[in-house]
């Protein structure tokens, strides 16, 4: 039951032996953990006032980088469950790469509000005396629900692979004897199993969207100008599954490059995907079009005074820049995509991950600056702590995603194989559904 | 149940900022020093903003004393997760240092900025500071109280003395300090009493009525600038 394929040996190549790129990739980003470790431990003694907010923008860099990389998790489980649902055979070497995203970033995400906290040694009180009144709690709820569902997502998929490396390899043998559940492979076992993992893709769905949803609530659910807005939650969601599918896409390409997975992520499946990054650009571009023009047409002075700000004040690199990367750029790149699909999709997937970065940034703090009463205000700029933590945060989710991989196969051995073996007979069955049945040589007809 | 509330005459402030130092006196508000200052991080419960008039030819300046305007209906208080900033029952806007975990929702969500955090230590207790109201610690939201301190005291000492509290007998700091009277406190349920009456004038009006969040600050608007 646990033979590989000899094809597949390189899938479990990164486990069984670790190259020098490995240690590089580990010191390198150790650095950056160590920078923002020194970071906070300033931050704890001294109090927030090492970071560079103030009155009125008391949030900065921390609030948009959890807005971002909560976005950023929408990458996996969502796509993953799209794509098993809709059974699309291209999905086999994509679906766990994405899965790992999500509940990695998950942690890094939910992290961004620790380190945001004033007193971070006073977080029990959000469960002590929890308040569902606040948005906050509403994002606490959702997230660890889409936390637990995504681990669950994660694990259920991954459950052959591990009994694979209990037979086959030597080390861990503990670790992976306990996770492998007793797997042994029988019809009875993966009847289960793909069941269970039918039942996972459907729950996760509505959650992921109920994610987003209530993280942009924090913002909408107040009074402030250019933050009251109703159309928010599908906006953000948009936005989400947006960066979501450039980080996916970034993911695969530096694991198809560093593993030499080629012959398994293949151009066909960035073309795919840059399609799919296409579709969400022109649907981003829809949504910050309606959402800024309504604001422009209603020429509520207080909407303005921020409105002006990103448009031709202080924000406007930051502004002009999120429509170049995240939309300009994006389109250029992945409207034809027959020649260089790769370095097109790679090109369009790095700027929508800035654009959408600052996408989140000239939403939190432009309309902090413009209090509605006569303030002396101040533009916000970081300090070496943020920026510190910034860093940090993002090496600390490479490091987690990397070491993933020397954990477990990036990419699902047995799915692989089932398609080989079951995939192929399957959509010949499946297309033959779908046509007339008059017709006797149906299977020709595609 | 009385229903505390203030009204400031804006054609009797002077902008000499009594109040401001009254408030900072009584309610322990540290000063944190010209550097954190230039970052924008002054504590001010009371703060008097200032605006040019441009209307004016000679460019008036035109004051506006701003305290934690004690909303009926507060925006802050809502997003607030763990109940550490409510409205109480008499209308004051409270907030619990002790409770406070400092994600400053509730400066994010207040419309009139009235909220302040403590970005450092900025003060620890020590001789001088007023007993009864407690130092706050760094990391945590805080606020305008109405003085809520000098409610809770001028209560014992009627209860003491077996009897009714005054209408008078609890005024905030800056309301005590104003030495031009602007700025009158006192009980709004009650329709006699000199801030209803005030507040029912045709010179009325409340910060940012449009938002709905029914301020229990009312402003008297100047006279001559208006017309």
């Amino acid at each position: 039951m646990a033979e590989v394929d000899t094809r597949d040996a390189i899938l479990l190549a990164p486990i069984e032996q670790t190259g020098r790129g490995f240690y590089w990739a580990l010191a390198l980003l150790s650095l950056a953990i160590l920078w923002g470790g020194i970071a906070y431990a300033v931050q704890l003694n001294e109090g927030l006032g090492v970071t560079g907010l103030h009155q009125p923008v008391s949030w900065g860099f921390y609030v948009t980088n959890f807005v971002f990389f909560i976005g950023i998790s929408h990458a996996g489980t969502l796509i993953s469950a799209i794509l098993r649902l809709s059974r699309a055979e291209w999905r086999r070497p994509i679906t766990r790469m994405a899965e790992v995203i999500t509940v990695m970033v998950l942690f890094i995400g939910a992290g961004q509000i620790l380190v945001d906290l004033g007193r971070p040694d006073r977080v029990m009180n959000v469960i002590r005396h929890g308040r569902y009144q606040s948005p906050l709690l509403w994002d606490a709820t959702s997230i660890s629900a889409y936390l637990t569902a995504s681990l669950v997502y994660l694990y259920l998929p991954m459950i052959p692979d591990i009994a694979l490396l209990r037979d086959r390899l030597g080390k861990r043998k503990l670790l992976y004897t306990v996770l492998a559940l007793g797997w042994r492979g029988t019809k009875r076992q993966k009847k289960v199993l793909n069941r269970a993992i039918s039942v996972m893709a459907i729950l996760v769905i509505p959650i992921a969207v109920s994610v987003h949803t209530v993280v942009s609530f924090v913002f909408s659910m107040t009074l402030q100008p250019m933050w009251h807005s109703t159309i928010f939650g599908p906006y953000f969601v948009v936005g989400a599954i947006y960066s979501g599918i450039a980080a996916l896409i970034v993911a695969m390409l530096i694991f198809r490059k560093a593993y030499g997975l080629q012959g398994y992520l293949k151009p066909i499946h960035f073309r795919y995907l840059g399609q799919l990054l296409l579709v969400m650009s022109l649907l981003w571009f829809y949504f910050t079009f309606t959402e800024y023009l309504t604001g422009y047409y209603g020429g509520e002075v207080e909407e303005m005074k921020v409105f002006w700000g990103k448009f031709t004040g202080p924000f406007w690199p930051f502004f002009w820049g999120m429509v170049l990367t995240n939309f300009l750029i994006p389109l250029l790149c992945l409207v034809r995509l027959h020649r260089h699909s790769i370095g097109k999709v790679l090109t369009a997937s790095v700027s929508v991950l800035v654009g959408m970065w600052l996408e989140r940034f000239t939403i939190v703090v432009p309309t902090l600056s413009y209090p509605r009463l006569p303030f002396p205000g101040g533009v916000y700029w970081p300090t070496w702590v943020e920026l510190g933590e910034t860093a940090a945060s993002f090496a600390l989710f490479a490091l987690f995603y990397l070491l993933f991989t020397k954990l477990f196969p990036i990419i699902s051995v047995w799915e692989i194989q089932e398609g080989r073996e079951m995939g192929l007979k399957e959509v010949e069955e499946r297309l033959l559904t779908y046509l007339p049945e008059t017709a006797e040589g149906g299977a020709h007809g595609s | 149940m009385a229903l505390w509330g203030m009204v400031i005459d804006l054609d009797r402030c002077t902008g000499c900022q009594a109040c401001v130092m009254a408030c900072k006196a009584e309610n322990n508000v540290p000063a944190v020093g010209a550097k954190e200052a230039n970052r924008g991080r002054t504590i001010s419960w009371m703060q008097v903003l200032t605006e040019v008039d441009e209307h004016d030819p000679l460019g008036k300046v035109r004051f506006l004393p701003r305290p934690c305007l004690h909303c009926d209906d507060p925006p802050c208080t809502r997003v607030c997760p763990v109940y550490a900033t409510y409205r109480n029952p008499e209308g004051i806007v409270a907030q619990i240092y002790a409770r406070c975990i400092g994600c400053r929702f509730c400066m994010a969500a207040c419309p009139y900025n009235a909220k302040y955090f403590n970005w450092r230590t900025y003060l620890t207790e020590g001789p001088g500071q007023n007993p009864d109201v407690s130092v706050r610690s760094k990391g945590v939201v805080e606020k305008c109280t109405f003085c809520h301190h000098r409610l809770q005291k001028a209560r014992e000492r009627a209860l003491a003395e077996g009897r009714e509290m005054e209408p008078g007998e609890y005024i905030p700091a800056c309301a005590e300090a104003c030495p031009t009277r602007a700025i009158v406190f006192g009980d709004l349920s009650d329709p006699d009493s000199e801030v209803a009456k005030l507040a029912r004038s045709p010179r009325a009006f409340r910060l940012q009525e449009e938002l709905g969040t029914r301020p229990k600050v009312i402003y008297l608007t100047e006279g001559e600038a208006r017309g």
